[in-house]
């Protein structure tokens, strides 16, 4: 069923009566040509685009729980390519550009909001670096533009611009960054991908990773043994514990990272804003409530919540930068797990398993790289190259030293 | 999380600094044949365990002492705590 204005208010107008399921709930088939292990955003836009741009459509995804219930709908939903390696400039780009077509490609109402993100700027060292970053945005074709406290003033008169310790100096927008609505990010690629054959194939966890004479052949699941041409790990968050079904170890601690939503107000955020000096980030939502987010706890986890002293780190770097949100109440607070990878940027690129891919590594910024990661994974498992702009996720990077060092600090798995 | 610390006593774990994983104390042998290997391994890959998992804490708002903590990645539930030092020399290095 194709999704039109029109069609909501012929259903409005009879009813209801004649929406129809948006995925199939199939039986898992004995084999397939690639199976996806992970049904998040992800696994789902893999599924699409291989489905979609690749032709291949004896697909499946397997999830272990329900459709979309991991980080993919506890992320705080911000869309940006404001990136400065030409490891990763590129390839959050080609999601930009994806992120501006997604409804019309997906025929699926994501409600991505290009309403604009912001880094402030403190001094003049972090001025001359956001304008190297804002340079290095140009040159990969996406948009930059450095403005000065005055401007600011005009446009978000609410910051504090005389804080003693951290006052702002200006800041570097990326007007086409925003905000999308991150469960309908995945129900609409599942849709997408199913209408195109592919099985999406919930509560169906995968307990191991066959391999015969240095080849995996497929996994054996809790509803019992699939075969497949191609594995694809996709489970960014769980990547060791899938992984060490493979005897693999990573370069990836799991960390646990906290979110949280205020009180609904009136709409007094227009954009997204962040304050790097303190890590702190934060946009509105369109029910009002205010979504932000900070830095990591900072030991490994896999339990979905965090501690009590990163909640107060965070709404103190909320206060230091606009004070007028000190009268607003915490609504929520939620963690979820992070695959923390050793240089802050991810992986895409097959194993030395043949036929088993993997994907992962997300760090805290797997949401906006959903609609590229698909679309360059689906071109690596389909084609078995990495696509154009991906080829520098690799996982031997740490051996043959060609690290992404997005921030200039050497290893250690607390980046993003 | 409380850490119990074994000379201080339960203490939060607010004034510790996190490293990671305790295999970190084991420093490979850089004149060993596979030295490059070694340390590929020791400073790159991790066990990552989801459940029980042994680490290192530097009690830097304290008494700055290193110390080996098991603590259980599933619920946070820490088991044992050990001085750093202790297990260090246990394992056969000097210091």
């Amino acid at each position: 069923m194709r999704y039109s204005g029109f069609k909501v208010l012929w259903q409005g107008l009879t009813g209801n009566k004649g929406w129809t399921r948006a995925w199939r709930e199939p039986e898992p088939k004995p084999e397939y040509d690639i199976i996806i292990i992970g049904g998040g955003g992800h696994g789902l836009s893999t599924a699409y685009y291989l489905s979609k741009e690749f032709g291949m459509t004896n697909v499946a995804v397997l999830e272990k729980g329900w459709l979309g219930s991991g980080n993919i709908g506890r992320n705080t939903t911000i869309i940006r390519s404001n990136y400065l390696l030409p490891g990763n400039e590129p390839f959050y780009e080609l999601s930009m550009k994806l992120w501006e077509n997604l409804e019309q490609d997906t025929n699926y109402n994501s409600m991505v909001s290009q309403r604009s993100i912001l880094n402030l700027i403190h001094t003049d060292g972090q001025r001359d670096a956001f304008v190297r970053r804002g340079n290095a945005m140009f040159l990969a074709g996406a948009d930059a533009e450095l403005v000065d406290a005055a401007q600011l003033r005009e446009e978000l008169p609410f910051l504090d611009y005389d804080n003693a310790r951290f006052p702002i100096k200006g800041g570097l927008f990326q007007r086409r960054g925003g905000t999308a609505r991150h469960d309908a990010v995945a129900w609409g690629y599942a849709r997408g991908a199913d209408s195109r054959g592919v099985d999406i194939i919930q509560n169906c966890e995968v307990t191991g990773i066959d391999i015969e004479n240095g080849r995996c052949v497929g996994v054996q699941t809790s509803r019992g043994a699939i075969r497949a041409k191609k594995v694809a790990m996709c489970v960014a968050g769980s990547s060791g514990r899938v992984a060490a079904m493979a005897g693999m170890r990573l370069p990836i601690e799991s960390h646990v990272l906290q979110a949280f939503v205020s009180e609904g107000l009136k709409p007094t955020l227009p954009g997204v804003i962040t304050f790097g000096a303190g890590h702190f980030y934060v946009s509105q939502s369109d029910k009002g409530g205010l979504v932000f987010g900070g830095d990591i706890d900072g030991y490994n986890t896999y339990a979905q919540r965090g501690n009590l002293p990163v909640v107060e780190d965070v709404c103190e770097g909320g206060m230091a930068i606009m004070p007028m949100i000190g009268r607003a109440r915490l609504l929520r607070s939620w963690g979820g797990v992070m695959d923390m990878s050793m240089d802050g940027s991810p992986f895409i690129d097959k194993t030395h398993i043949d036929g088993l891919y993997f994907n992962g590594g997300w760090c805290y910024g797997g949401f906006k790289a959903t609609p590229a990661s698909g679309f360059c994974y689906a071109h690596l498992l389909a084609r078995d190259t990495p696509h154009p702009v991906a080829t520098q996720m690799r996982l031997d990077r740490f051996m043959t030293g060609n690290l992404i060092d997005e921030k200039g600090v050497g290893n250690q798995p607390n980046l993003h | 999380m409380i850490i119990n610390h074994p000379l201080l006593g339960p203490r939060d774990a607010a004034e510790f600094v996190y490293l990671g994983d305790a295999s970190l104390i084991d420093r490979p042998d850089w004149q060993d044949e596979d030295a490059m290997d070694q340390f590929h391994a020791y400073g790159y890959l991790r066990d990552n365990p989801a459940g029980e998992h042994k680490e290192l804490w530097y009690h830097e708002q304290g008494d700055r002492s290193w110390l080996v903590v098991t603590r259980n990645t599933l619920t946070h539930e820490i088991t044992n705590v050990e001085i750093a030092r202790d297990v260090a020399r246990a394992r056969g290095r000097d210091k």
